[in-house]
């Protein structure tokens, strides 16, 4: 029988207080979830007129859309970024999202768009979002399961295979037949204008899907968190954790490509605010946050920029040169460990 | 009491650590020395689990840590290594509380706040207790993780180093506090070091390690003479007794 050790002397027990530099989360998660209700009801109702019947579905599925690509690409962020150990690599810039065109790319090429056209999208979205989950985990294993590589290593590695698989499929989409090769850029461009709405619930079946794990995760990330070493140490199963989080981070970023195509810096923009508002690490905060971040950017953006500026399809661009410039600063200010 | 059997680590056609076999015995301070390269460490990590066995065993009260699952093997065993860079801002309360997670699933209740409570009291950190971990000095910052690691509740307790970057006051205040671990709560206390006099008159076994063998295991009386010294350094280092402890002098 192992007898057991001895408790340590008893203690004054402290209130649980902690130094508040901002808002406690709860207010912060309070007045994101209010903004982020109020743009979405703006989005809907402002300047409705005309036949409702037509015009209302479609910004209903709109809204959908740019809901989902905030959750998948905000939840996909938090997780890489805790996963990998820092805070400036997301999938995006690891390369993931030109992985999902050049999977797409290639299986047009191989196949044909007529025959991935009869497929129907559930079976054609389900055989991509395989192989990316596939291939990323072979590409990928390293980056999560090695332990001290240098940040600078992995930011290049990152650019030198998103260059390559953006590369491969540029290759591959001028050797295609011209009319297959409409067909695919009609696959991967598509905007929050119009997205099919088949596509839009299959994504959200997977998001919903996926987020249900995420959240179950939340104590062990947080544990995570603290390295590779300190998470095995305290009992986390380091290699499943991380093949759970690269699975359900692959799956993510397909759905964001597939619904309004890659987007680099959003969600390093997404995670950065996230973590600079709250001054949080518990996941269980940082992870709606930088959800409702990103439904604020995405609804809030769109709203003004065509309301307001009368502009159409600029949003994009302009989250880009927001999260180009965030990058930039988060890589000058060294805040990167 | 650890039982390691014939505990191998290579790292491609380099034996790191070489079939070393031992018996660590319940309770009490055992020390790790050697030279730089021994192996010191990684045979720490492999005990520990941090680093996978390639051959042999290692098995810490009954559990075979290449196979018991991780939560009930961090109920047993707390491992502290010697670089604990954070990328996460934390309070020093949050960090210690994570040395519960392997008992509450990071769901805490009112038993684990007394844990944290007496953790950081134990180590005098009460004060500190809201501070972020990145704001302290580095000895306060070795003292956070120790907390948490006693917060574990463990029977054992394995330390990488634990005295580097230390200086000679937040040393002994380290190696007393290891003791008291060891006396006081009657915990098993495994660590690595350098300095061969800490280890002399801190511990109740030395296990004297060359090139990834074990080369000897005992006391500080046996493992304290010139003769055993040369065999593991390779240096000349004359042993006095002073106030009954054996002190290696090895400047000239």
């Amino acid at each position: 029988m192992r007898a057991r050790t001895g408790s340590l002397p008893s203690a004054v027990v402290q209130s649980a207080r902690k130094p508040l530099r901002t808002m406690p989360p709860a207010a912060w998660l309070t007045v994101l979830g209010v903004t982020a209700a109020a743009l979405i009801a703006a989005f809907l109702l402002v300047g409705l007129e005309g036949n409702l019947a037509y015009v209302l579905p479609r910004r209903l599925n709109r809204i959908g859309a740019m809901v989902l690509v905030a959750v998948a690409v905000g939840v996909s962020t938090v997780l890489f970024q805790t996963v990998t150990g820092n805070r400036i690599l997301t999938p995006s810039i690891m390369g993931l999202d030109a992985l999902y065109l050049l999977i797409q790319t290639v299986l047009v090429f191989v196949l044909g768009a007529g025959t991935l056209l009869t497929l129907g999208a559930p079976l054609r979205f389900g055989i991509e979002v395989s192989l990316l989950v596939g291939f990323s985990w072979l590409l990928y294993r390293w980056l999560f399961l090695g332990s001290g590589r240098s940040l600078h290593l992995l930011l290049l590695v990152g650019i030198v295979f998103g260059v390559f698989f953006r590369g491969a499929s540029s290759l591959l989409q001028r050797l295609m037949d011209p009319s297959e090769f409409i067909i695919l850029q009609d696959l991967f461009f598509a905007s929050f204008n119009r997205v099919d709405p088949l596509l839009l619930l299959i994504s959200a079946v997977a998001v919903v899907g996926l987020c249900v794990p995420a959240w179950r995760l939340r104590h062990r990330l947080d544990v995570l968190a603290l390295g590779r070493e300190t998470a095995v140490g305290l009992g986390v199963d380091y290699r499943r954790t991380v093949t759970l989080v690269l699975v359900i981070c692959s799956v993510l970023v397909a759905v964001s490509t597939a619904l309004v195509g890659p987007s680099t810096f959003f969600g390093l923009l997404v995670s950065a605010l996230a973590y600079q508002l709250c001054t949080q690490f518990r996941h269980a905060v940082v992870l709606p946050v930088a959800v409702l971040l990103g439904v604020i950017a995405l609804v809030g953006g769109q709203l003004v920029l065509e309301q307001v500026l009368a502009f159409d399809t600029a949003l994009s661009i302009v989250i880009e040169f927001t999260g180009g410039i965030v990058f930039l600063v988060l890589l000058l200010k060294g805040r990167i460990r | 009491m650890i039982t390691i059997d014939h505990a191998t680590k290579r790292y491609g056609t380099t034996t790191v650590v070489d079939a070393v076999s031992c018996t660590i015995p319940r309770g009490g301070v055992t020390s790790i020395i050697g030279p730089n390269g021994a192996g010191k460490s990684t045979l720490l990590s492999m005990m520990s689990r941090l680093l996978p066995l390639d051959a042999g065993s290692v098995v810490v009260d009954g559990l075979d840590v290449s196979a018991t699952a991780g939560p009930v093997l961090a109920r047993t065993l707390a491992i502290l290594r010697q670089e604990n860079q954070l990328t996460v801002r934390l309070s020093v309360r949050d960090l210690v509380g994570f040395g519960r997670f392997p008992h509450n699933n990071g769901r805490p209740t009112v038993v684990d706040r007394e844990h944290i409570d007496r953790a950081l009291a134990y180590l005098d950190l009460t004060d500190l207790a809201h501070r972020f971990v990145d704001e302290l000095s580095g000895g306060q910052r070795q003292r956070a993780f120790i907390a948490m690691v006693l917060a574990q509740d463990t029977d054992y307790v394995l330390l990488d180093e634990p005295l580097n970057n230390l200086d000679m006051k937040h040393s002994v205040d380290m190696m007393r506090l290891l003791r008291r671990l060891a006396d006081d709560l009657g915990k098993t206390v495994v660590l690595v070091i350098h300095d061969i006099n800490f280890a002399s008159c801190y511990s109740d076994t030395i296990l004297a390690m060359r090139e990834g063998a074990l080369l000897r295991q005992g006391t500080p009386e046996e493992i304290m003479t010139p003769a055993v010294l040369h065999e593991v350094y390779d240096v000349e280092i004359q042993v006095e007794q002073i106030r009954g402890n054996r002190i290696g002098v090895y400047f000239a």
